[in-house]
């Protein structure tokens, strides 16, 4: 190589070289290094065998070189999850054991329950009742005050054990029919059904329609949803005087539940979730601030 | 080497009958070393003032850090008593009647701004005063260098046992040596992680091996990384691997102080006998005592340069040279680049930069002051919910929710009154708890406790976005804390 650097001078000042780089009239000392950096340098490559040998380093066709310290991310992940579950575990045998009175009164306990709720509602019940548990349509707001099947921790454990049309036994089971598509009702009585309903949450309707609609009502809703609307949890028949509706409150709302019939569906969890996490999740879901 | 005959040069006519020969010189620039070796300093003992200086600030900096640990500092039952302590299980910076949570870390950030823009000052005004008096590297150096000469003698001493071949007693020389420089290094380890921890129970602790593994773990790392820097690498340090000496280039100018040999005075420089006139010559004598002394290995005659620490051993080196030749003090010493250059040029200190740093600092050292003087002893930050962003009853009426989290930094349980501002007839809950206006919430002694606050408001009140206030009451003391949120209702 007889490759000589454009500009490179000896430089008087420091007695050493220059690289040829000028920026702006500053020229670059070409230094050397010192060795011991050099022995450094090779101090990491002797390290990083050494790495090899102990830790998981290459990877292979199907599987990977796993070090002779037998170390593994997942397995540390394995253990710290069991030394939680571990530790947790006093509390969530307390939390089945108990009454919710009990754990009401044990404030570390109550704090684990609605902790512990979250987060089973967060995995199990998000899809569909949202993050937020705000629901959707068609899909129960569990921060509200209203509720289909009752409110009381007893009531929402229970709704979560056994579910809504679902496969256990005891599951719970409401029945609104297609009054419209199966001709139960004829159109202009679901007509009149609708303004009827409307009036019941004080809303604007036509009076001569309504006054039909309240004979109809008495005749074939009151069953389920009582004689003033008012709905009967036992049975899973929503309050239809006040402002929540699980599937719209408009005037087309209503009638397309009347022509169509409604039937949510909620999975039983008895079996796919523990006692404690059951009551947890009751707990958490009673504490979001509509509970009774 | 290898030779190889090139053609000759075929020049038509009056070709010399010069062999060409392509071979290159062993020491051409491109064949020189790409690596340094490193050349071992002996730097001789040397007294004076900056010397006796550098002794007293070695000893208080020294005494500060292996003694800081042990003072003690009352806080009250079941509180730690040491006066600095970095409580991290505890999440406390404990430093004498400062009490600091993980949420004040700003204070140790305006710590560090002002630690930073006082050494620009100071490197500002009088150039590296930090390397050659304070730092670490520096102080903990020449406590090495004291043992080195204790043992192996001076300089001179010092370079004839290197000369020397192995034998028994140079082996047991050297030992010897390592094993003080190891002893100090396991001291200042040792030192570092009473921070961390109650000084007296721990080196107890140490002592019966009853430590935990990360205390030995420090210790080690300091131990290894002490005896290394202070006693193997010394001046390595400062030349590769510090960036220090790169960056308070920028802060200097022409005006600021550093050790510095005056060629006018100086040059033309030569050995001098006693009787000689001084007439047509330069006070330097060639000596090179200030060479000897330097840590660094360098000449300061040499000009100002990124290995310089300013550490001034070759001002009382030089000044001692001077009072025997009978010359006045001062061909080396702390003067400006332009007191250098005219000879007569006083520094001025006023300057665009020093006036800036120190106006800083003062901003700086007030807002700190200031904000420590006021620390709340209660602190409340409040989230509201953003999913649901609200929530409609059946009676139509909108609620809120929000999570409460009270600091209560007091070393007492506290009793809070909680109150809305700003929204008339609005409900109060706690969620799970009782109903009403006048709930209590409490707090334990220094902690932080959480809760879920909601605002229930008629649906005609709640229509879009308006703002209103959390007023939290201390119960006892009548401290306050007040925190703005809003409240959400449908529409805009």
């Amino acid at each position: 190589m007889t490759d000589q650097r454009p500009s490179s001078r000896h430089d008087d000042v420091t007695g050493q070289e220059t690289t040829g780089h000028v920026w702006d009239g500053i020229e670059e000392l070409d230094a050397p290094l010192p060795r011991w950096w050099l022995w450094v340098f090779y101090a990491t490559i002797v390290w990083s065998i050494g790495y090899w040998i102990l830790m998981p380093a290459w990877p292979l066709v199907a599987d990977y070189t796993k070090g002779m310290l037998g170390y593994s991310q997942r397995d540390t992940v394995a253990r710290s999850i069991e030394t939680a579950r571990a530790s947790q575990a006093p509390l969530a045998r307390r939390i089945a054991a108990m009454s919710y009175d009990q754990i009401r009164a044990d404030a570390d306990l109550i704090d684990f329950a609605v902790r512990g709720g979250r987060s089973a509602f967060a995995v199990n019940c998000s899809q569909c009742h949202g993050a937020g548990a705000a629901g959707a349509k068609g899909y129960p707001n569990l921060n509200d005050d209203d509720w289909l099947w009752g409110g009381t921790l007893a009531d929402i454990e229970k709704t979560i054990r056994v579910g809504i049309r679902a496969s256990h036994p005891d599951t719970r089971n409401n029945v609104m029919a297609a009054y419209g598509r199966d001709g139960l009702l004829k159109p202009e009585q679901i007509g009149d059904v609708v303004e009827y309903v409307l009036s019941l949450s004080s809303r604007g309707s036509d009076a001569g329609a309504a006054a039909r609609g309240a004979t109809v009502f008495r005749e074939t809703c009151a069953a389920c949803h009582g004689p003033d609307g008012k709905g009967r949890q036992d049975m899973g028949a929503p309050n239809l005087t006040d402002a929540i509706w699980l599937f719209g409150g408009a005037r087309e709302d209503i009638r397309a539940t009347l022509q169509a019939g409604r039937g949510g569906v909620m999975p039983a969890w008895q079996g796919r979730l523990d006692d404690a996490t059951i009551k947890s999740l009751a707990i958490y879901v009673h504490a979001l601030g509509g509970g009774k | 080497m290898s030779e190889t005959k090139a053609n000759p040069r075929s020049a038509p006519s009056g070709a010399y009958e010069v062999e060409t020969v392509a071979v290159e010189a062993i020491n051409r620039a491109e064949r020189r070393s790409l690596y340094a070796r490193r050349e071992k300093i002996y730097p001789r003992r040397v007294h004076g003032t900056f010397r006796r200086v550098k002794w007293l600030i070695m000893l208080v900096t020294l005494a500060i850090y292996y003694g800081a640990p042990w003072l003690r500092w009352q806080r009250g039952a079941g509180l730690p008593d040491q006066a600095i302590l970095l409580d991290f299980p505890g999440q406390r910076f404990y430093f004498f009647f400062i009490e600091i949570w993980p949420d004040e870390v700003y204070y140790v950030t305006g710590l560090l701004i002002l630690a930073a823009l006082v050494l620009f000052l100071v490197t500002s005004i009088a150039g590296r005063v930090w390397c050659g008096y304070l730092c670490p590297q520096t102080v903990w150096v020449d406590l090495f260098l004291v043992v080195e000469r204790a043992v192996e003698g001076d300089r001179n001493a010092r370079m004839r046992l290197d000369a020397q071949p192995w034998s028994l007693a140079k082996i047991a020389r050297k030992s010897f040596k390592h094993a003080i420089w190891l002893a100090i290094a396991l001291a200042t380890g040792g030192a570092w992680v009473f921070y961390f921890a109650d000084a007296p129970m721990l080196a107890r602790q140490l002592v019966t091996l009853e430590a935990p593994a990360s205390a030995y773990v420090f210790m080690g790392l300091f131990t290894f990384m002490t005896y290394m820097l202070g006693g193997i690498a010394r001046e390595q340090v400062c030349i590769y691997m510090c960036p220090w000496p790169r960056i308070q280039a920028g802060l200097q100018d022409e005006q600021t102080l550093a050790v510095s040999y005056h060629p006018l005075r100086g040059e033309p420089r030569g050995a001098h006998k006693k009787g000689e006139s001084w007439e047509g010559r330069g006070d330097c004598i060639d000596c090179n005592q200030c060479v000897v002394v330097c840590p660094m290995g360098i000449d300061i005659r040499d000009g100002a340069q990124l290995e310089c620490i300013n550490c001034a051993l070759c001002i009382d080196a030089c000044n001692t040279v001077m009072d025997k030749v009978g010359r006045p003090r001062g061909l080396i010493s702390y003067d400006s680049h332009a007191g250098v250059v005219t000879g007569a040029a006083r520094p001025r200190l006023l300057r665009a930069r020093t006036v800036l740093y120190a106006a800083l600092i003062a901003a700086v050292g007030a807002v700190m002051l200031v904000g420590l003087m006021t620390r709340a002893n209660l602190e409340v930050a409040i989230e509201r919910d953003r999913n649901p962003l609200f929530v409609r009853l059946s009676d139509g009426s909108i609620r809120n929710g929000y999570t409460l989290k009270i600091l209560n930094k007091r070393h007492d349980a506290r009793r809070y009154a909680l109150a809305v501002e700003g929204m008339s007839g609005a409900r109060l809950d706690l969620a799970g708890r009782a109903a009403g206006t006048d709930f209590e919430l409490s707090a334990p002694a220094d902690r932080l406790v959480s809760f879920r606050v909601l605002v229930t408001a008629g649906a005609q009140a709640a229509a879009g976005t308006r703002s209103m206030t959390f007023v939290l009451t201390d119960k006892a003391s009548g401290d306050t804390a007040r925190y703005r949120s809003t409240f959400r209702g449908p529409g805009q």
